[in-house]
C-alpha cells in the first residue's frame, strides 16, 4: 500500500472543484485511459486572472488529489503566477508524493500548461517532440524537461516522473541518451590532470556507483578489464553480452558517464576476455 | 472499525485452533527434531504427524512431502531440480498468467540461455491446450502450470496437461497454492510429478510451504545443507509452522464442503449483488470454472486504487489488478494476457473469501461499493451521465 500524506488522502476523499467550468476559455485533456490516468482541466481567465478552475480525473488516488490540488492552487492567481507552477509545487502543496507517483504531479502540470496554451491560442512545445516511449506515448521533449527540472539521473527516476520506460523497456537506451544529453548541458568544470592511479580508481567507482546498478536492472553487467591511457577496456556480462544494443549502450551511456564524471577524453572499448 | 477481510488469496488468518496447537512449539517444545534426546525427538514425531496430515489432504504418501519455507521456494525448487537432473534439456513450458514465483523465474532462466515458452490464454482465462501440446518437445525439461489462477480463480486442466507431458516423458509441475484446501485432489490418481503449496493460503502461518515430489522422480535439492527432509531440503525445520500446516490441512479436509457450498454461495451473492447494483461492470474469467471463493470484477471507467482506498475507509480489504496498485505502470499481466480491455483492466477488483466471512459482511460490502463506484465515476472524464465514453485523447492511446 502506498504511503500517502493526510493531505493527499483528504484531497482524494473530498476532492475540490470537480467538473467542467461553464464558459471556460482554457481547456485541456492529457493522459489516456490506456496509460491508466487521464485528466481534463477547464479554466476561466478574466482580466489576466484565473477566476475558476475545475477538473475530472480517471486515475489513482494521487492523480485525483494532484488534479484537485492544482485547481485550488491556481484559482484567483494571475496567468503569470500560474505559469510558474511546476510539478514539484503540486507535490509540495500535498505534503509530498511517493516517488513512484510523481508522474501524477507531472500530469497536472501538463494539463495546466495545455489549458493556458489553449487560452492563448498556441501549441505547447512538448507536443511537437518525437515519441520515445511507445507504451505510454512520451516524447523526448517531455523527458528532457522532466530531467532538467527535477534533476533526474536514472531511467527509473524518469519512469517515476513521466512513465516513459515503464512498459516494454525497449526505450531505456534512448532515455539514457536523453539524460546524458541534458546533464552534459551543465557547464563543464575544468578538472586538474589525473594520475593513472586516480583515473583507474575513479573509473572503478563510477562503474560501481553510476553504471552497474542501471545495467543490472536490465539483467546485464560490465567488468573493467584494463585502462591503457585514455582507453577503457571492458567486458560485458548477462543480457548485455547478448544484447544487440549493447554497443550503443557502451558508447551512449557508459562512455558518456565516464567522460562526464572522470575524464572527457576517455574511450570505452569492449574486449572478449 | 471492524475489518472485513476479502483478500484471502493474498493471505489468510491462522485458524484459532491451529494457533493454539502451535504455540507450545515456540517455548515449551522448542527442541530440534534432529537431536538425539527425547526432548527433540517428541518434536520430530510431531513433524512426522504433520507430514501425514499434509499427504492425506493431497492423496500422497508421507515420503513424497518436502517441507519448505513458502510457495515460491517450492516452485523454484521444482523447476531448478528438473533442470539440474536433466542437463541436456533446456526448454521450459509454462503459461502467460503464472504467479511471479514461476514467471520471474522463467525470465531469469531465459536470461541464462534457457528457452521458455509461455502458453497464451483466451478471454475467459482458459489455457490454449493445442498450443500447449505442440510446445512439448524432446528438449522440454519441465512443464509448469498453475492449478488455479490467483487473480481470477480460473482453473487450468492440470491433470490432463500432466498426462500429455507424461506421454512425452516430460516432468509436470503445478503451482497449487490457491487450490489446496479449496478443491479435493488425489495425487495417486493423476500424473502430476511435482506440486507446490503454501501454508498461509489455507489458514496455517506464513513461512511454511510444501513441495510434493512423486516417488521415483529424480530430484536435486535447491537448499543444500543438513540431512533434514531426507537430504532433499537442508535447514532446521520450521517446527511450529510445520505443525500448524499439518493442523490446517486436517481442518481444510473437514471444511472443504463448507468452502464449496456456503463460501461459494457468499461469493455468488457478492458478485451478483455487485453486477445488479453497479452498471458497466463485468466478471473476469470463466465464471463456471473457477475457485469457489474468488471473484474478479472490473468496474469500467474508474481506477482500482481509488476503489481500494475508499473501501479501506470502511475496513473492507480486497486487491486490484490496476497499474497503480501493482507498483508497475501496467495493469495485471493476467488481465492483459486475457485481453481484458484497458477501460476494464484498470478498474479490476479481486474479492477472495474464506470460511470466516459472513453474510452480514457481504451485505455491508454490497451496501458500500456501489456508492464508491458512483463517487469515483463522478470524477472520471470518461463517465457521462450513466454511460462511458472512450474518445477522450484517443489519438495517443496504445493498444
Amino acid at each position: 500500500m502506498w504511503e500517502y500524506t493526510d493531505k493527499v488522502k483528504e484531497y482524494f476523499l473530498n476532492p475540490r472543484n470537480v467538473g467542467e467550468v461553464e464558459g471556460a476559455n482554457g481547456v485541456a485533456e492529457v493522459g489516456s485511459m490506456a496509460c491508466g490516468d487521464a485528466m481534463k482541466l477547464s479554466i476561466k481567465v478574466e482580466d489576466g486572472k484565473v477566476t475558476d478552475a475545475k477538473f475530472q480525473t480517471f486515475g489513482c488516488a494521487s492523480a485525483i488529489a494532484s488534479a484537485s490540488a492544482l485547481t485550488e492552487m491556481i484559482k484567483g492567481k494571475s496567468i503569470e503566477e500560474v505559469e510558474r507552477i511546476t510539478n514539484q509545487d503540486i507535490a509540495d502543496f500535498l505534503g509530498g508524493l511517493p516517488k513512484e507517483k510523481m508522474h501524477c504531479s507531472v500530469l497536472g502540470r501538463q494539463a495546466l500548461e495545455k489549458a493556458i496554451a489553449n487560452y492563448k491560442g498556441i501549441t505547447p512545445k512538448e507536443e511537437e517532440g518525437e515519441i520515445i516511449c511507445e507504451c505510454f506515448g512520451v516524447t523526448d521533449r517531455e523527458i528532457e524537461r522532466a530531467v532538467r527540472e527535477n534533476h533526474l539521473a536514472t531511467v527509473e527516476e524518469v519512469t517515476h516522473y513521466t512513465k516513459a520506460g515503464g512498459g516494454c523497456e525497449s526505450c531505456h537506451d534512448a532515455i539514457r541518451e536523453i539524460i546524458a544529453k541534458v546533464r552534459a548541458e551543465a557547464k563543464p568544470v575544468p578538472r586538474p590532470k589525473l594520475s593513472n592511479l586516480q583515473k583507474i580508481r575513479m573509473i572503478e567507482e563510477t562503474l560501481e556507483r553510476e553504471i552497474r546498478p542501471s545495467l543490472k536492472h536490465d539483467g546485464g553487467d560490465i567488468e573493467l578489464i584494463d585502462v591503457i591511457g585514455n582507453r577503457v577496456l571492458v567486458a560485458t556480462r548477462g543480457t548485455c553480452a547478448v544484447c544487440k544494443a549493447s554497443e550503443q549502450t557502451l558508447k551512449n551511456f557508459v562512455e558518456a558517464k565516464l567522460r562526464e564524471l572522470v575524464w572527457p577524453e576517455l574511450v570505452v572499448e569492449e574486449v572478449t576476455p | 472499525m471492524k475489518t472485513i477481510y476479502l483478500d484471502n488469496n493474498a493471505t489468510t488468518q491462522v485458524a484459532p485452533e491451529v494457533l493454539q496447537a502451535i504455540l507450545p512449539y515456540f517455548h515449551e517444545n522448542y527442541g530440534n527434531p534432529s537431536s538425539a534426546h527425547s526432548f527433540g525427538g517428541q518434536v520430530a514425531r510431531k513433524v512426522t504427524a504433520a507430514r501425514e496430515q499434509v499427504s492425506s489432504l493431497l492423496g500422497a504418501a508421507p515420503e513424497e512431502i518436502i517441507f519448505t519455507s513458502c510457495g515460491t521456494e517450492s516452485d523454484n525448487t521444482a523447476v531448478m531440480s528438473a533442470l539440474a537432473t536433466q542437463g541436456d534439456r533446456r526448454h521450459i513450458v509454462t503459461s502467460r498468467v503464472e504467479h511471479p514465483a514461476i514467471r520471474s523465474l522463467g525470465f531469469h532462466l531465459a536470461g541464462k540461455g534457457y528457452r521458455v515458452t509461455e502458453i497464451p490464454v483466451d478471454g475467459e482465462g482458459h489455457l490454449d491446450m493445442e498450443r500447449y501440446q505442440k510446445s512439448l518437445t524432446p528438449d522440454t525439461a519441465i512443464a509448469t502450470l498453475m492449478w488455479a489462477n490467483n487473480e481470477t480463480g480460473v482453473l487450468f486442466p492440470v491433470e490432463e496437461a500432466a498426462r500429455m507431458a507424461h506421454e512425452r516423458g516430460i516432468l509436470f509441475h503445478t503451482d497449487a497454492v490457491q487450490v489446496v484446501g479449496k478443491m479435493p485432489m488425489n495425487l495417486k490418481e493423476n500424473a502430476i510429478d511435482l506440486l507446490s503449496l503454501s501454508g498461509h493460503k489455507l489458514h496455517a502461518p506464513k513461512g511454511v510451504g510444501v513441495l510434493y515430489v512423486r516417488k521415483g522422480s529424480k530430484f536435486s535439492p535447491f537448499m543444500v545443507g543438513g540431512h533434514q527432509e531426507r537430504g532433499r531440503r537442508g535447514g532446521t525445520e520450521n517446527t511450529a509452522g510445520i505443525v500448524g500446516l499439518g493442523g490446517a490441512c486436517e481442518l481444510a479436509a473437514l471444511r472443504m464442503d463448507d468452502e464449496n457450498t456456503r463460501v461459494k454461495a457468499l461469493r455468488d451473492r457478492l458478485e451478483n449483488g455487485l453486477i445488479a447494483g453497479v452498471p458497466n461492470c463485468r466478471v473476469n474469467g470463466d465464471p463456471s470454472n473457477r475457485l469457489p471463493n474468488t471473484s474478479n470484477i472490473s468496474f469500467e471507467f474508474v481506477e482500482g486504487e481509488g476503489i481500494l482506498l475508499m473501501m479501506d475507509e470502511f475496513g473492507i480489504c480486497a486487491s486490484s489488478g490496476s497499474a497503480c496498485t501493482s507498483g508497475s505502470l501496467q495493469p495485471s499481466h493476467v488481465l492483459r494476457a486475457m485481453g481484458v480491455p484497458f477501460t476494464m483492466a484498470h478498474g479490476s477488483i479481486r474479492f477472495s473469501l474464506s470460511i470466516y466471512n459472513t453474510e452480514e459482511e457481504i451485505d455491508f460490502v454490497l451496501e458500500k461499493v456501489p456508492s464508491i463506484i458512483e463517487k469515483l465515476r463522478a470524477l472520471s472524464p470518461y463517465w457521462k451521465g450513466g454511460e462511458g465514453i472512450c474518445q477522450l485523447n484517443s489519438s495517443r492511446e496504445t493498444s
